[in-house]
């Protein structure tokens, strides 16, 4: 087509066409809406207080709930993008990461009031022992080419018995200021911890997906292996880096969660958190089959699930009803 | 056959943001009339026909069908008229039967379940009727894929059509099949059906059709009578300009290649296994070297093992003199090679992202995730090869995937010469893209051969290669069976080496 007849880019579309066009704009639409809806129900909703050098509120509680479900969202996008399925089982190595962080705290006893291992060498383990979970999924898909769902089905319902082992069947409970801190509040923070790991979490993985090219490799990766592959990208090693950093950031989801009930619960950390993470993924935006991405749509849908059902806690539904939406 | 026309299409204008895809175009097409639609890639050929089978709808303009004036606002709709459309790609279910293939969405059914025994024996009557040879239940991913077309086509034509469009249906044909295509063709014209034919094949344009109307940027140039029209007037008028071009290839061709230094490549018995035999191969610097054979004699596949896309499994491999190792194509790229692949789709596009990222790909992945390439250096990268190759694009953010065809090559070429390889291997390039662009491509190829890159040119079309290649590698069945260079290179030589010793093929 001759030059001539090309518009130049930029101009011509009016604002609100190029508004509307942003691939960020259905995600916030549907956030906005789930807020506002509580502005007939409950209007105090956006009311924000301050206690104990704290800020409490519904907003704040959507903010503050949300965090391992953003730290989840993250490590799903990328693993989406690449192998065009989704890891199902960080949920349950969410319950390992905690699992092994709470019992090497404790030192093997049920419940302890000191820690018996520092607490960074506990993190440390956490994290080993997820990325070792995430490390084991990327095997099966990419190495081995397992469709991602059958592949992260094994560690579905195999991590929490792990979890279990390590637990020793108990839940191990650590009742030590210095760790309940890290799932509730600092002194001199306005906001609750976890916020502060989601926010992190986001802009440090952000931070590597701009300053490297895993970024586009991935996307190259998720929409063209063959074309890919003879660029020379090895795709089952970049699929392979994209399940294990998802199984390090469900580790630290894990950490957070333990954090806030100071006790590593096998069987209900980050329970069907999995299938959230995934659906924070598809309102995001993202297509679910791999490719394009964008990690700001799925913390944006992230916070849009958590504020859905905080929403439905301020209208007083019960938890027991709450699955049904 | 009477002259009545079935179709015609007035002033149709269609618009995209940023581009007139179609000014003020007229189409007309009679009863029994096979009319060839020409034009190059982004002439709006495709848009014609997308706005003709209601996939988009037009801006402006009529479509009359059979005197009475339509709107088409979907394909369903389209189909309902009587306008069918056979695409370049299969668009059937391979893996169910044929039968369910012809019958899918108006299966014959009894009291509700579908009635497997009719809808058989009407295949069967239907596959007769087009002299097809095939049984109905069997599986469709067992036929050939010129028979799929002839399916699909059964299947267009069982759907009373009275239009039939067909989008470049020859393009993954051999030669027998395309002669078949062309039976059913003409037997389906002398039943009254209209059909339109897409190519860019001037050899089965002359074979075929009555006539041709060409487009040109979105315009129509005009409507021609077949036999009042010669090839050259064609090719001239699809270019809006005269066409010698071509001819002048040839001549640019300066210098010998450097034989005295070592050769850039060097292999010795290299060889995979099921694909080709082993082989040696020399290429020096600055030569244009041709591999050619029939579809399927192992062309594609001994540049494969060259680059690494496939291991090879026995041989050694030199590069500038050195023995080095190739297992992946990450390997072969670190040493100079470059590989444009056959399957511009599939293996070549990556089609959601843009072109400046399509670009830059494989110079990025050559240097490392970690050392990624600022925004800046990117796009005047990007901007570099737009202009050196004049890309045709809204801008270089634009996705890949929404350009045509022949700028799609353009920019994986582009990728590659980024990379600045000693090697460059273009397996078909040319494929599928349009007359103007192909000499683009092979006029590239000689420039950057006097510049000192070797390059290995894999095309279909001998007379390309002639132009292009000082030496010939001819395969026959996964085998390198001769080398021509010199005075060979002639068109008969080759064919006849093609064919070997033994009987010609048929």
């Amino acid at each position: 087509m001759p030059e001539a007849k090309l518009t130049p880019p930029g101009q011509k579309k009016p604002l609100w066409r190029r508004i509307a066009g942003h691939h960020l704009f259905l995600p916030l639409l549907c956030l906005v809406i789930v807020l506002l809806s509580n502005l007939i129900k409950t209007p105090d909703f956006f009311a924000i207080t301050i206690q104990n050098g704290m800020l409490r509120g519904y907003v704040i509680d959507v903010v503050n709930r949300a965090s391992e479900l953003v730290i989840l969202a993250v490590g799903m996008t990328l693993v989406t993008a690449a192998s065009g399925g989704q890891d199902i089982s960080v949920g349950a190595v969410m319950a390992v990461s905690a699992a092994v962080c709470c019992q090497v705290l404790s030192g093997g006893e049920v419940s302890v009031t000191t820690f018996s291992n520092p607490l960074i060498l506990a993190v440390l383990a956490a994290l080993l022992a997820s990325a070792l979970c995430g490390a084991f999924n990327g095997f099966l898909v990419a190495k081995m080419h397992i469709q991602p769902m059958v592949a992260t089905l094994i560690l579905y319902t195999a991590g929490r018995g792990i979890a279990q082992l390590v637990t020793n069947g108990q839940i191990t409970y650590v009742r030590v200021d210095a760790y309940k801190m890290w799932g509730s509040a600092l002194p001199g923070l306005l906001f609750p911890v976890p916020v502060f790991f989601a926010i992190a979490v986001v802009l440090i993985v952000s931070l590597v997906i701009k300053k490297t090219a895993l970024g586009l490799y991935i996307e190259s990766v998720g929409i063209n292996g063959n074309a890919s592959r003879l660029v020379g990208l090895n795709g089952t090693k970049i699929k392979w880096i994209t399940y294990i950093i998802c199984g390090i950031l469900a580790g630290i989801a894990g950490f957070v969660s333990s954090a806030r009930i100071y006790s590593a619960d096998a069987n209900n950390i980050g329970l069907n958190l999995e299938m959230d993470a995934i659906l924070a993924v598809a309102l995001g935006g993202n297509i679910l089959g791999g490719g394009k991405f964008s990690l700001a749509g799925s913390v944006i849908g992230a916070y849009t699930i958590q504020a859905l059902t905080t929403t439905l806690y301020a209208m007083n539904v019960s938890s027991d009803q709450l699955p049904v939406y | 056959m009477e002259n009545k026309i079935v179709l015609s299409m007035q002033g149709v204008c269609k618009a995209f943001p940023g581009v007139r895809a179609l000014q003020d175009v007229s189409f007309t097409l009679r009863h029994g009339e096979i009319h060839a639609l020409m034009g190059e890639n982004g002439a709006g050929k495709s848009t014609l026909i997308k706005v003709l089978t209601g996939v988009y709808e037009m801006d402006e303009g009529e479509i009359l069908l059979d005197g009475h004036p339509v709107s088409i606002h979907s394909p369903q709709q389209a189909q309902t008229l009587g306008i069918s459309t056979v695409y370049q790609e299969i668009t059937l279910c391979p893996n169910l039967t044929v039968a369910e293939n012809l019958f899918i969405g108006r299966e014959p059914r009894r009291a509700g379940f579908i009635d497997w025994q009719t809808m058989n024996r009407k295949s069967d009557e239907l596959l007769e009727k087009l002299d097809i040879h095939i049984q109905p239940t069997q599986q469709l991913d067992t036929c050939s894929i010129a028979l799929q077309q002839m399916i699909a086509i059964a299947r267009a034509v069982d759907m009373q059509c009275q239009v039939l469009i067909l989008d470049e249906p020859t393009s993954s044909l051999d030669d027998d099949e395309v002669a078949k295509l062309f039976d059913l063709m003409r037997r389906l014209k002398e039943q009254g059906v209209g059909i339109i034919f897409v190519t860019h094949f001037l050899e089965q344009v002359y074979e075929v059709s009555d006539r041709i109307t060409v487009l040109r940027g979105g315009e129509l140039v005009g409507e021609y009578n077949t036999s009042e029209l010669p090839r050259l007037q064609l090719v001239a008028k699809m270019m809006g300009k005269d066409f010698d071009d071509l001819a002048e290839i040839k001549s640019t061709r300066t210098g010998n290649p450097d034989t005295g230094r070592p050769p850039v490549v060097e292999a010795k018995g290299v060889g995979h296994r099921g694909t080709v035999k082993p082989y040696d191969l020399e290429v020096h610097k600055g030569e244009v070297i041709g591999l050619t054979g029939l579809l399927g004699s192992g062309r594609s596949e001994l540049v494969r093992t060259l680059y690494g896309a496939d291991k090879a499994d026995t041989g050694t491999l030199k590069i500038g003199g050195k023995q080095i190792k190739v297992n992946t194509p990450l390997d072969a790229m670190k040493h100079g090679l470059a590989y444009l692949p056959e399957d511009r789709k599939n293996d070549g596009i990556i089609a959601d992202l843009s072109v400046r990222e399509n670009i830059i790909l494989a110079l990025q992945a050559k240097r490392g995730m970690f050392k990624p390439m600022s925004r800046r250096e990117m796009e005047e990268f990007a901007d570099k090869y737009i202009d050196m190759l004049q890309i045709k694009t809204a801008s270089r953010e634009t996705p890949i995937k929404s350009l045509s065809g022949g700028n799609q090559q353009k920019v994986i070429i582009a990728r590659w010469l980024l990379t600045n390889p000693d090697f460059l291997i273009l397996d078909e390039p040319t494929r599928g893209i349009d007359i103007g662009t192909k000499t683009e491509i092979q006029k590239l190829v000689l420039r950057l051969a006097d510049q000192g890159m070797s390059v290995a040119f894999i095309s279909s079309e001998i007379e390309e290669m002639l132009r292009t290649c000082s030496r010939m590698v001819v395969m026959r069945d996964g085998r390198k069976v001769g080398e021509l260079s010199g005075d060979d290179l002639t068109q008969e030589r080759i064919m006849k080496t093609i064919a070997g010793g033994e009987k010609a093929h048929a």
